[in-house]
């Protein structure tokens, strides 16, 4: 069996008693686009927070590339690979789209503050390569007509879709989705599914995604994880997942 | 007639980009000249106490800049630039003093070894003011980043405080609450206003840079910024010493500008005037801590008459010393609750800006004749 590019082992995490996450087990194999399901609180956007470094994590361990990331800062997180969107769109909204997503670009700068400055070195290059990134990304996701606008001005879709210009700036192995597509209409998810699986492949990225619109996650996802209450309690393909029992009965509430 | 003398802008008409940077690079070569001309004119023409203004101007803009950095485009609310400031001043004016003068000057304890017998030029003197400043900046930066909001405003005022007691009590070093007198007065409006361009000159080269983008990023979402890979402490920490060499440099202008430097220069007033200044101007604008600067500066001394006596219509004012700071306090208050973005936002100045607003008040004045 092929190592998962993203290993998370009886993963743990407690806020002041209250067990947020409890022993999930969550891997990502290279290339494919994994989902993680489960009822609202399940502790879904907990378990990205763990992953990237946000949320402390109490028990339990994350591997990425066979290493151990378990409590790295978050920027470090985002620096070996794991780009992420979130849930409550966090985009820097006083700056305008470009700026937002050559923000990412930042890890990659060759040159130093004095460097800068002066003007000299590789000031200039750096700066057009990174422009040219974001413009072509921007591109990718159909926002380049409003690269000089302020993101907090955007409608929500296309904030939504500038999230994930931004993350893939940093190049990442691994995309972190939290729902989305949240808040768009069918033919905008529709769209953003077609759009997702251009990017992946293109990119050669792997995906792991948060969402509650269930068509969306069965018609994209690969594999899919479902957790309830922050335990997990089942795995599998698509297929399998929807004729699963226990996941029938933490949506329906049965039991 | 006079609308005609506008004409003389449509000459570099935007056509492309590079027509534009052409454009601009004329006019502030033309600025930069007109401004060189008012200088040599107000050096030798201008009344000492108008060319004190103008090099208090200065200094205050370089200090303005520099926190601004910090507080408005890294959001870093912070309240040290009064100790910064003595840091350099005390720096600057050391270095300067002559060994006989320093001999003279304390007289309670004498001036340790080697400092009583190290004495160096001005522009040397202001560099060393600058860099020590700046590793004051990166020590505090440890204790000072772990804390955000509102605690990072409560340490480091804290560190205004505790600089203060050091001032007072560390004589042979600062001789205490005597301080420093008799400084060479080398501060002239090529110095103060030198150092002011250049300081503009930097911070803008920083903040459009891709580090000012990522300070940039951490004042709009720190998390956010971190998931972009941006170690947000090593990020505020270059906000910080960047700010510090200025504002240590301004110090030790502003000590050889005054000549006489003591503990109760650097109160936490001087802080809080600068606050006045950037959130006036327009917090995270360097252009606006520009114009809040030189609006406060300037407008400090015309409002002097408020604290003199006035006779009005047969009522007699005695004058209230201090009134000039509660007009700046109600300035400040009423920016915060009406004009929360002050007078720049966060835009900052360019020539096609300008011209544009040229053109509304022409084409306004046009539309009313």
């Amino acid at each position: 069996m092929k190592i998962p590019l993203l290993n998370a082992e009886k993963l743990s995490v407690v806020f002041g008693g209250l067990s947020a996450l409890n022993g999930l087990d969550f891997q990502i194999p290279v290339g494919e686009i994994v989902g993680l399901i489960g009822p609202n609180g399940a502790g879904k956007t907990t378990a990205f927070n763990a992953i990237t470094g946000i949320a402390k994590v109490t028990r339990g361990r994350v591997l990425f590339e066979g290493r151990d990331i378990t409590g790295w800062p978050t920027s470090k997180v985002a620096r070996t690979g794991i780009a992420r969107t979130f849930q409550n769109i966090r985009l820097y909204e006083d700056l305008t789209v470009i700026e937002n997503v050559m923000v990412a670009s930042h890890t990659s700068v060759r040159y130093s503050p004095v460097e800068a400055i002066l003007g000299i070195g590789r000031v200039y290059a750096d700066e057009r390569r990174i422009r040219h990134r974001a413009e072509s990304l921007l591109e990718t996701m159909g926002l380049i007509d409003t690269a000089g606008d302020k993101a907090g001005s955007l409608p929500y879709g296309s904030q939504r879709k500038l999230e994930v210009a931004r993350a893939l700036a940093l190049e990442p192995a691994l995309l972190l989705l939290d729902e989305p597509v949240a808040g768009m209409n069918p033919r905008e998810t529709i769209e953003f599914g077609a759009l997702l699986r251009k990017i992946r492949k293109d990119l050669n990225l792997t995906i792991g995604l948060i969402e509650h619109d269930m068509g969306f996650v069965m018609d994209i996802c690969t594999r899919i994880r479902v957790i309830d209450h922050g335990i997990p309690i089942a795995w599998g393909t698509p297929k399998e997942i929807q004729n699963d029992p226990k996941v029938i009965a933490a949506y329906l509430g049965e039991g | 007639m006079g609308y005609d003398a506008l004409r003389v802008f449509s000459v570099f008409s935007p056509e492309s980009w590079i027509h534009m940077v052409t454009r601009d690079r004329i006019l502030t070569c033309l600025a930069a000249a007109g401004f060189l001309v008012f200088l040599w004119y107000a050096d030798s023409n201008f009344s000492e106490y108008s060319i004190r203004i103008l090099n208090n101007i200065a200094i205050f803009i370089v200090v303005a800049v520099s926190y601004n950095l910090i507080n408005g485009i890294t959001g870093q609310f912070s309240l040290q630039p009064n100790a910064f400031l003595a840091v350099g001043a005390y720096t600057a004016a050391i270095l300067t003093l002559t060994p006989e003068e320093k001999l003279r000057s304390f007289i309670l304890e004498p001036l340790i070894w080697p400092l009583s017998d190290i004495s160096l030029s001005f522009p040397v003197s202001l560099l060393a003011a600058g860099v020590v400043t700046a590793l004051v900046a990166f020590l505090l930066a440890v204790p000072v980043f772990r804390v955000r909001g509102d605690y990072l405003a409560i340490v480091t005022l804290g560190f205004g405080e505790v600089l203060q007691v050091i001032a007072n009590n560390l004589v042979p070093v600062t001789n205490g609450p005597l301080g420093l007198k008799g400084l060479t007065p080398y501060t002239n409006l090529w110095w103060s206003w030198g150092i002011c361009i250049l300081t503009i000159f930097c911070t803008v080269r920083l903040v459009n840079s891709s580090y000012g983008r990522a300070m940039k990023a951490i004042r709009e979402d720190e998390t956010a910024a971190q998931a972009m890979g941006i170690d947000a402490f090593r990020t505020k920490t270059l906000a910080f010493v960047f700010s510090a060499f200025f504002e240590g440099i301004a110090g030790g202008l502003l000590a050889h500008l005054i000549t006489t430097i003591s503990p109760s220069l650097f109160t936490f007033m001087l802080t809080f005037n600068l606050l006045i200044m950037i959130v006036i101007g327009g917090l995270g604008s360097t252009t606006g801590a520009v114009i809040g600067a030189a609006l406060i500066t300037w407008g400090g001394e015309v409002l002097r008459f408020v604290e003199e006596p006035i006779s009005l219509f047969g009522y007699y004012y005695e004058g209230i010393p201090g009134m000039r700071m509660v007009i700046f306090s109600a300035l400040l208050i009423f920016v915060m609750l009406f004009a929360r973005s002050g007078i720049m936002g966060r835009n900052e100045f360019s020539w096609q800006s300008l011209i544009d607003l040229v053109n509304k008040v022409v084409g306004r004045l046009r539309g009313g004749a």
